[in-house]
């Protein structure tokens, strides 16, 4: 699709180089969170609760503070009181305070010499509880005999008359729905459920921290967002932000799940009581799955009117989302307008709460509540299709929403490609392959909203003509490499001639995390304009030697050349001639570009997966798997293949697998990898993978986030595929072998 | 004058109305005079939104600007991950 106000015809852009980070990955020596020491350093360890829900009597660390080598004990006591609303919430979470809320939560920690003593004195501190009622499961929160974790925690959304464990009420939609509904020709309405998965990301958190009695501190931690930890951490430790500076370390994946804080402050506030020694904590895989943001189950009612020719007359749905805990934490916000987001429908309404539950603080997981929106919506509209023996991409195809269409949640689409993802997907060998017995095909697609928010930037110009970018998003799915190629497009230069660096707190001002897909668009976008700052100088310099106004001058391929009728004919001067000459022509030669970041456009993605389920057993084989999106722009398309195909794995595994389970005494039961089954390698087939460009307008390159959207469309296409590979529907993830057997068997009568 | 839309929950704290008409220049200028109009709208204001403004997603930036004759609607406050 050409477009006359997206450049095209790219030297660099849409090239697979190497991965920067490449080299240091494989020989070990990227420098991830656990791989910081500093001279001096303590270790810590952290106490977490046994119980679910508990009055916390009395903490008793003397018998830890006894052991040589114990340096420090922190309790809540230890931290500033006086905090309100989400710095209150972040508070409580990294140290309960007379009350713990979940199994796992953090109740004391301790610094000691070693790891092996920090550990060894953490089970010397004896804490007191008073067991308290609990709920863990998000419809039974809402029962009339439920316990009330938190009186008062409704906000000013929620009618009188709801539950105490209601936090949050969301409605709205458009048009007559039940005008829609009788108009259709089947009516349907089911009740959907996901549970809570882990965003699973390879390297436990981890940090060092330093902070001196004088305020002034330092921490180097593995983020997705150093900004919001250095924010969050001066607002719970009640120290200035200015005075805290923290470094990312390499990241080995976060999916949202390293967007906040959950045990960062202690290693401060034990190192502020150890007399400004740095410590070091790095979370255990049990720690992390009990203790750090999952994100929220679901329980979720679909209704949805449809004609005999795939007509959508009219939809409907209410959603139930528990995101632990605390307030505001759930993505009922979010899955609400992703719900019917790839539709045109003329009437819809969406409802929703947002429940409180004795289970950990939930954090963003990639595409938040996304996937569990299309689970329930998509299978819907799959069962609707399957009982009117209609092909599920024309009915999307027909339904889908265009350019131009009013989306959902209200405001008009502009230039989106959901439509070119469906005509791929229908034109892909895969769709047409024959199934054999016990296969079963199902097709979804999924939409994200993409986000740009809060970037600073800057570039240097080397006296060699290379050039140096520094960027405040930590690279997750190559955004060095992507910010990298535009760079080098944009100045006319090698790709091997750019420099991308993650850099630190006190050096750019304030950035939101790799998060909302938006580094590749947010930090490049800004990466764009600072090149364009230098630009401008390495043109007034040239002019300058030149003896011609600086207007006489334009940039192309890594040089300055004169340009128009007065200009007067001159020698391009390179990018390596201004740089080696800059000391002498007027000093360094830099761009610098800060934003909030706006014009990302809408992300859209259609999934094909064939599978094969064993009737005796219920395990569900992935036979093949095609993921479809829309990139705008893929700069390198290399990295958009990986996020598309990690999304997918990562979406299988939550269809499949995933779940978080709690005992009847409220204490997660699979806090391990052995039980909490992500899936491997050997799990999953080949993921083929068909990139779209339809070049989004509010980008100079056309860049679209690519890494969320990804997963969305996997849950549904695999409860779809299973039920055609068997005739039973799963509306309950996961599909994990037993409950497709029970279905299985229970289907035979 | 904008036209701002509010979602269905929030109509009870602006008369019922769903759409408001206000004056403004920018995002912020909407946001303050949409709580002056209406009051009952300042918890939901100060607890963070998302705006969409002619059908652009806008996050955070009060700076981003509104046209006489724009189109806005109101979310709740999105996150990524």
């Amino acid at each position: 699709m050409a477009r006359d106000d997206v450049k095209t015809g790219y030297k660099l852009i849409g090239t697979r180089p190497n991965r920067p980070d490449g080299l240091d990955k494989v020989t070990g020596r990227a420098r991830y969170g656990a791989d910081f020491s500093l001279p001096g350093m303590l270790w810590a360890a952290v106490v977490r609760s046994p119980h679910a829900h508990a009055r916390i009597v009395k903490i008793d660390a003397s018998k830890a503070l006894a052991l040589e080598g114990v340096k420090a004990v922190v309790t809540r006591a230890d931290l500033p009181t006086g905090l309100t609303g989400e710095d209150l919430n972040l508070q409580d979470n990294t140290l309960a305070g007379d009350r713990a809320l979940y199994d796992g939560h953090a109740v004391a920690a301790v610094a000691a010499t070693s790891q092996l003593l920090a550990q060894d004195a953490a089970r010397l501190i004896e804490v007191e509880y008073e067991v308290l009622p609990h709920v863990t499961d998000v419809d039974a929160a809402i029962a009339p005999d439920a316990p009330v974790i938190r009186p008062g925690v409704a906000d000013y959304s929620v009618p009188e008359g709801m539950h105490g464990n209601v936090a949050r009420y969301m409605e709205f939609g458009h048009g007559d729905v039940e005008a829609g509904f009788a108009a259709a020709d089947v009516v349907r309405e089911h009740t959907y459920r996901t549970e809570a998965t882990h965003q699973g990301y390879i390297e436990p958190h981890a940090a060092v921290g330093q902070l001196g009695e004088d305020g002034r501190g330092e921490m180097w931690v593995c983020t997705q967002g150093h900004w919001y930890i250095r924010r969050m951490s001066a607002a719970v430790l009640g120290i200035e932000a200015a005075n805290l500076r923290v470094t990312p370390s390499e990241i080995g994946g976060g999916f949202g799940g390293k967007t906040t804080i959950f045990m960062e402050p202690l290693t401060l506030a034990l190192s502020k009581k150890a007399g400004g020694r740095p410590v070091k904590l790095v979370m255990s895989r049990s720690e992390v799955l009990r203790a750090t943001g999952p994100t929220a189950s679901a329980s979720m009612d679909v209704k949805i009117g449809m004609k005999k020719d795939g007509t959508i007359t009219a939809g409907q749905v209410y959603f139930r989302m528990q995101g632990g805990a605390f307030p505001g934490m759930s993505p009922i916000g979010e899955a609400l307008p992703c719900a019917f987001a790839c539709y045109d429908i003329p009437a819809l309404k969406h409802e929703g709460i947002e429940i409180i539950t004795n289970r950990p603080k939930a954090a963003a997981y990639r595409a938040p509540g996304s996937p569990m929106a299309a689970f329930a919506v998509e299978s819907m509209i799959d069962e609707l299709c399957r009982e009117l023996n209609l092909d599920p991409i024309e009915v999307r195809l027909k339904n889908g929403a265009k350019n131009g269409s009013k989306s959902s949640y209200g405001p008009v689409y502009d230039v989106i490609g959901l439509q070119e993802t469906l005509q791929a997907a229908r034109a892909h060998p895969n769709y047409s392959i024959p199934l054999g017995p016990n296969q079963g095909r199902g097709v979804a697609s999924g939409f994200w909203f993409n986000h740009g928010g809060e970037t600073s930037v800057s570039l240097a110009i080397g006296e060699d003509g290379t050039a140096t970018v520094s960027v405040g998003t930590p690279d997750i799915g190559g955004s060095r490499a992507s910010i990298g190629l535009m760079v080098a497009e944009h100045l006319g230069i090698p790709y091997e001639n750019v420099r991308v660096n993650v850099v630190e707190t006190g050096a750019l001002g304030v950035n939101e995390p790799t998060h909302g897909s938006r580094a590749t668009f947010a930090s490049g976008k800004a990466a764009i304009e600072a090149a364009n700052q230098a630009i401008r100088e390495m043109c007034r310099r040239a002019a300058a030697e030149w003896g011609i106004e600086p207007e006489a001058v334009e940039w192309r391929d890594g040089a300055a050349h004169p340009a128009g009728p007065n200009a007067g004919k001159h020698p391009p001067m390179t990018i390596g001639e201004i740089g080696a000459k800059m000391g002498s022509t007027g000093g360094p030669i830099s761009g610098h570009h800060e934003v909030t970041a706006g014009g990302y456009g809408a992300s859209f993605g259609t999934h094909v997966v064939d599978v094969e389920v064993d009737p005796e057993t219920g395990r569900t084989t992935v036979l093949r798997y095609l993921v479809v999106q829309d990139a705008g722009t893929a700069i390198h398309p290399a990295y958009v293949e990986g996020q598309y195909q990690g999304g997918a794995a990562q979406g299988i595994g939550w269809a499949l697998n995933e779940e978080y389970i709690y005992g009847p005494d409220g204490r997660l039961q699979n806090p391990v990898f052995l039980d909490y089954r992500i899936p491997v390698a050997s799990d999953l087939p080949m993921i083929d993978t068909v990139i779209i460009e339809v070049p989004n307008p509010g980008h100079p390159y056309g860049v679209r986030g690519v890494g969320e959207t990804g997963i969305t469309p996997p849950l549904p296409a695999i409860a779809s595929a299973i039920a055609g590979a068997t005739g039973v529907r799963i509306r309950s993830l996961p599909c994990s072998p037993p409950k497709v057997l029970a279905a299985i068997k229970a289907a035979k009568g | 004058m904008a036209r701002v839309h509010l979602w269905a929950s929030l109509r009870r704290f602006a008369e019922g109305q769903e759409v408001v008409e206000v004056e403004a220049a920018t995002v912020g200028q909407m946001l303050d005079a949409l709580v002056k109009a209406h009051p009952g709208l300042a918890p939901a204001v100060a607890a963070g939104l998302s705006v969409a403004v002619d059908g652009e997603v806008i996050a955070n930036n009060r700076a981003a600007p509104v046209k006489p004759d724009s189109e806005v609607y109101l979310l709740q406050r999105l996150k990524g991950g």
